[in-house]
This record gives C-alpha cells, sequence and structure tokens, in this order.
C-alpha cells in the first residue's frame, strides 16, 4: 500500500513482533489505519487479533516493532504526556469491562471526573448524552452492570468509550453473544456514530454481517502477519484458501447481500 | 487546544453569541456556568437569539450539547433561536444532539437530609428483622435436608464432608493452638499478679481452668473459626453463585443443598467441638507454663490443682456450646453466600456481612448459655 499523504495514517504498525515466550504471535507484522476509516480484523481464533489491538493500545509490550498513534509513538512517552494521549482514543472490551461497583452513568463519567474539572451537573448531564446516543434508555443510567443485559452492557461500554469525544474507537469483537437484532442494531450504531462523529475504528470481529454492514477495509490476520488488507472486493477476489473459506462459506454466503 | 470562550453582543432585538475555539469535552467545563447564566437570564430586550459558530475551530459532542441546552433554555422563555457560520459537521453533530430529545428530562429533587437519614434507620431495621427471618428459614431448610441424609445415609457426600473438616479443622490446629496458649498464658500471668496482692496466687490455677474450660475456650474459638472458615464459606459459595455454578447444578438435577451446604454445616458441627476440646488444653498449657515460671509450681501440682478446681461439668458446659455456635456461624455464612447477586463486589460485601454477623451471633449464644447454665446450677 503507498500512503501519499502521512497525515491520513491515524495508526502506524512496523515490524511487529510479539510472543508469549516461545509462541511467536506477530512477526514483522506491518499495518496502517487512515484516518476516518472503519477497519476490521479478521482472522481464525489464535491468530492474535485481540493481541494486536491490546499491543496498539500498549497493554501489551511488543518484542519489537514500533507502534506510531497519531504519528507518536507512546513507547517514547513519559507516563503523563501517555496518559493525556490515551484520552483520544476509547475502547469497547469484548464483554464491556464496565465497573461494577459504579452505575452506568458513574461508569461514564469516570473519565470525567478523573481528567477534567467539571461540576458534578455538567457531568450528569454529559453522561446523560453519550447514554442517549448509545440508544439506552434514561432510566438504564442508575442501574448496576450486574443488572444489564448483555446487548445493553455493550451499550453502556460504547457510551464510556464515547466519553471523551475520541479520535479513535476500538472495538473487540462488538457484536459477538448479541442477538442478530441486536447485534444489526449496533451495526447501524457504529455505523451511525462514526458519521457523524468522524471516527477512526478499529475492529476485531468474527461477524460477516458486521464486516459487510460497517467495515470500509479489512485487514486478514494469518501467518503471523497481516495477509491481505482490502475492501470486501478484494477478499471475494482473492484465491487464499483460508480466505475462500472464510468469505465464501455456507455462512459467508448467508451473508452476502443479494445483488 | 485553544480555550473555548464566547462573547455576548446585543444588537437592538438580536443577542448575538459569537463562539471561539475548541469547544470541546475538555474545554467546555471552563464555560459550563456562564452559558447556563445565558440560558436561565438573556440579558436585555432581546427577542432574537444568534449562536455564531464562524470561529469555533472543534466541535465535539460536548459543546454540541451545551450549545442546544442553552438554545433550548432560551426557547423555553418563548425566545427564537438559530445558528449561524456552521460547517457541515457541525451541523450534523447539533442536529444528533437534537434528536436525542433529553432537555425535557425533569430533575428528580433531592429530599432533605433528616429524611434520608430516618428512612436509612428504618430500612437497617426492617432488614435486619428480614435477615433474621431467613436465616431462620434458611435453619429449617438445612434441618429438613439433614433429615432426608438421616432417612436415606446413602445421600451424604461424604468426601466434601471430610475434606471440610479437614479445611475447617485440621488446617486451623496451628492458628487455635497458638492463640489459646499465648490467651491461657496471659490470663494467668495477670490472674497471678493481682491474686499476689491477697497472698492468694495459688487460685490462679482455679483462675485459669474454670475461666478457660468454662469460656474464653470455646468462645475463641468460635470467633477464630468465623472469621476463617465462615468467611471461605460464604467466598466460596458466593463466588460459584456469581458465575451460575448453582444454577447449572440445579439443571443437572444435583441439589445444591445436599452438595454444597449440608457438607459444610455438618463438618464445622463436627469439628468445632474437637477443636474447643484443643483450645482447653493448649489454654491450660499456657497457663501451666506460667504457674511454672511464675509461680514455682511443679506440672505434677498443677495438674493436681486442676483437676480439684474443675470438675467435669465444668468442661461440659464450655464444649455444649460448641456445636450450636457452629451451626450458627455455618448457616449465617452459607446464607450469605447463596445471597450473593452478579457483581464481584457483592462477594466482598456479603462475606464481611457473614462474619460481623456470625461473630455478633457466636456472642449472643454464649451469653445466652452462661445465663442457663447458671441458673440450672452448673
Amino acid at each position: 500500500m503507498t500512503v501519499s499523504d502521512e497525515e491520513d495514517i491515524i495508526i502506524d504498525v512496523k515490524g511487529l513482533h510479539t510472543a508469549f515466550g516461545d509462541h511467536v504471535i506477530h512477526d514483522k507484522l506491518d499495518l496502517q489505519v487512515k484516518r476516518g476509516e472503519v477497519l476490521g480484523i479478521v482472522g481464525g481464533s489464535g491468530t492474535g487479533k485481540s493481541v494486536l489491538l491490546r499491543t496498539i493500545l500498549g497493554l501489551k509490550k511488543p518484542e519489537a516493532g514500533q507502534i506510531k498513534v497519531f504519528g507518536i509513538d507512546f513507547e517514547t512517552l513519559s507516563a503523563d504526556e501517555r496518559r493525556h494521549q490515551e484520552q483520544r482514543w476509547g475502547v469497547l472490551f469484548q464483554e464491556g469491562a464496565l465497573f461494577s461497583a459504579l452505575t452506568v452513568a458513574e461508569n461514564v463519567q469516570v473519565p470525567y471526573r478523573e481528567h477534567l474539572q467539571m461540576n458534578d451537573m455538567l457531568m450528569g448531564e454529559l453522561a446523560g448524552v453519550k447514554i442517549a446516543m448509545v440508544g439506552l434508555r434514561a432510566e438504564a443510567a442508575k442501574l448496576y452492570p450486574s443488572e444489564l443485559s448483555g446487548g445493553m452492557k455493550k451499550r453502556a461500554g460504547l457510551a464510556r468509550a464515547l466519553a471523551q469525544d475520541p479520535e479513535i474507537l476500538f472495538l473487540d469483537e462488538p457484536t459477538a453473544g448479541l442477538d442478530p437484532i441486536g447485534a444489526a442494531a449496533f451495526d447501524e450504531l457504529i455505523n451511525d456514530l462514526t458519521k457523524t462523529l468522524g471516527l477512526t475504528v478499529f475492529m476485531v470481529t468474527h461477524d460477516l454481517d458486521t464486516l459487510y454492514a460497517t467495515c470500509d477495509r479489512i485487514a486478514v490476520l494469518a501467518e503471523q502477519r497481516v495477509m491481505l488488507i482490502g475492501t470486501m472486493k478484494d477478499m471475494l477476489a482473492s484465491n487464499h484458501p483460508w480466505i475462500r473459506s472464510y468469505f465464501h462459506g455456507p455462512r459467508a454466503r448467508a451473508a452476502v447481500p443479494t445483488v | 487546544m485553544t480555550e473555548a470562550v464566547f462573547r455576548l453582543e446585543a444588537q437592538g432585538a438580536i443577542l448575538r453569541l459569537r463562539a471561539e475555539g475548541d469547544w470541546s469535552t475538555s474545554q467546555v467545563a471552563g464555560i459550563d456556568m456562564a452559558l447556563r447564566a445565558v440560558g436561565t437570564d438573556p440579558k436585555g430586550e432581546a427577542r432574537d437569539v444568534v449562536f455564531d459558530l464562524t470561529g469555533v475551530t472543534r466541535l465535539d459532542t460536548s459543546g454540541a450539547f451545551v450549545l442546544q441546552r442553552t438554545s433550548a433554555a432560551l426557547k423555553a422563555q418563548g425566545l427564537r433561536t438559530r445558528y449561524e457560520g456552521l460547517q457541515t459537521a457541525h451541523r450534523l453533530m447539533l442536529d444528533k444532539i437534537a434528536a436525542l430529545e433529553i432537555f425535557s428530562a425533569p430533575r428528580t429533587k433531592r429530599r432533605p437530609a433528616s429524611i434520608t437519614v430516618v428512612e436509612r434507620i428504618g430500612a437497617t431495621v426492617v432488614l435486619f428483622g428480614r435477615e433474621g427471618l431467613i436465616v431462620l428459614s434458611f435453619l429449617g431448610e438445612v434441618v429438613s435436608a439433614l433429615g432426608e441424609v438421616v432417612r436415606n445415609p446413602r445421600k451424604l457426600r461424604v468426601v466434601p464432608l471430610i475434606h471440610h473438616m479437614e479445611k475447617a479443622g485440621f488446617d486451623a490446629l496451628p492458628l487455635i493452638c497458638l492463640l489459646t496458649f499465648l490467651i491461657g498464658a496471659v490470663i494467668a500471668q495477670q490472674g497471678a499478679t493481682q491474686l499476689k496482692q491477697f497472698g492468694a496466687d495459688v487460685y490462679t490455677v482455679n483462675l485459669i481452668s474454670i475461666i478457660f474450660l468454662r469460656e474464653v475456650g470455646v468462645l475463641l474459638t468460635a470467633i477464630i473459626v468465623a472469621g476463617r472458615s465462615g468467611s471461605a464459606y460464604t467466598a466460596e459459595i458466593g463466588s460459584m453463585k456469581m458465575r451460575e455454578e448453582i444454577d447449572a447444578m440445579r439443571t443437572l438435577g444435583l441439589d445444591p443443598m445436599q452438595m454444597l451446604i449440608v457438607p459444610r454445616v455438618l463438618a464445622l458441627v463436627i469439628v468445632l467441638p474437637l477443636l474447643t476440646f484443643v483450645a482447653d488444653i493448649m489454654g491450660l498449657i499456657g497457663g501451666g507454663v506460667v504457674a511454672l515460671t511464675q509461680l514455682g509450681m511443679a506440672p505434677a501440682v498443677y495438674i493436681d490443682r486442676v483437676r480439684d478446681a474443675a470438675w467435669f461439668w465444668t468442661f461440659g458446659v464450655g464444649i455444649l456450646r460448641a456445636p450450636f455456635m457452629a451451626l450458627a456461624i455455618a448457616l449465617v455464612s452459607c446464607r450469605a453466600g447463596l445471597d450473593v447477586t452478579g457483581s464481584a463486589e457483592s462477594v466482598g460485601s456479603q462475606t464481611t456481612r457473614s462474619v460481623v454477623l456470625s461473630i455478633f451471633l457466636v456472642i449472643v449464644l454464649d451469653a445466652m448459655f452462661a445465663m442457663f447454665f447458671t441458673a440450672v446450677g452448673l
């Protein structure tokens, strides 16, 4: 992939090498994410999709390679600067990862309380905006995570991820565990939010419907690197056996919109 | 990041609000109060308010929200509002926020503190009463489960029973031995010092044997067991409940009562009297060591004097309480475990509750037994 304008690359991974002990996950992996796009990461189980996400977020240290987000190598930052930059992204973990001791509204307010000098009234109002934006009813704000259904947890997690209006949104299997209607609604929500908020989305997913519905580009992880990156058309045209069976399998055929 | 600012310009019937800078989440806090003031009390004779966003470099959902909130507040007072100098992205953002319809939500009023205090006291009293009933009904359930075991002994889970006896009993031995030895020694030493003033220091042996066999041995053991095993029961059962393991048991046709509760209750009822016996012995040994070192009393003399001071029922009065205390600890802690709800925090709070309540019950039981035995003359 050639890049004409350096500014357009918001996440730049070069020569990434990660391993757990002797078990190599990624070897010389390169990946570039453009500002404003929705990128889906697919790959078989154990190919390191989530590890890649965690490595970009700095939750796992790579053995070698360089990762630049917003054009900054986070490894070189001081702890304070790093915390400051981290406010520019939002993460939705697979199970929502809501703080169980706090209500939904308090969960959304955590970043405000921690990073900004904000009065309580405004915090409550802004949390209300985020909760309404992800399609939760206002009554849900007072509930604790244990009182929420799986789909509501994901929406609440998304509300927290969006709390500070991030530039990049990381999603780890956003539709896993949702029923088809809930998953479709979530896809629509992500589409809607990326359009109005101008987000860049980095999404790990297994859901072919989500790939069709939301992603501008798809990156296939296999053999410890990015095997192929491109649009859905490129995926369907590929002759690689794994990519063929993934995008042409029985479940894939059902997901392809009838032309 | 440039600071978000705004200026107000009154032009006859038109009030112009010129916004400048980054109207983003990190910036709006600074202008929030000033903007609220505009919303509630627009100065002058304005009929129209114009939000001029020409100078805005960045507008995110928070910025858009405070603008729309101000606009809604002004509209509610019969003023007309409109936006000028909007970029397409800004327009999208403002429309998105307006579509949420979050401005009409009525604010719930806070009640005065005096009422809240009374309410909390009342709620706690009700909760306490309800708790008593719950433990009582749980006692019934356990007794009926035990009855089933008696009728059909093959239902008894022997392996878990032995396992819990080992964990609650055998593994607790070092701690109980050490603590009761030390307490026995301390009581004897303090007693000897005080009694010496009357020249009655030989009666230290009477003091230590009666107080330890009747009261301290069983009370100390029960409190240690409540803290050690009671909390473990609550945490174990609670985390099983949290992970839906107990529901899984039911669906597999296993009775959690027989699988989890009965072995634990039985184990504690069997083990606590045994531990109390060990505790009594260790306490007497502790007293003996002090008698030897401080009073120069030979071990054979000490044993002789203990035999004079105490008879069977001195010991019996103490150890008889043990199974009842064990039952109270086991019931409270198992019940608290079953009351755990979804969150991890609930396991923590239930464990605290179970330890506090079981120690409380142990002491209440001890007092009631002490009064009873004194009344019947033992």
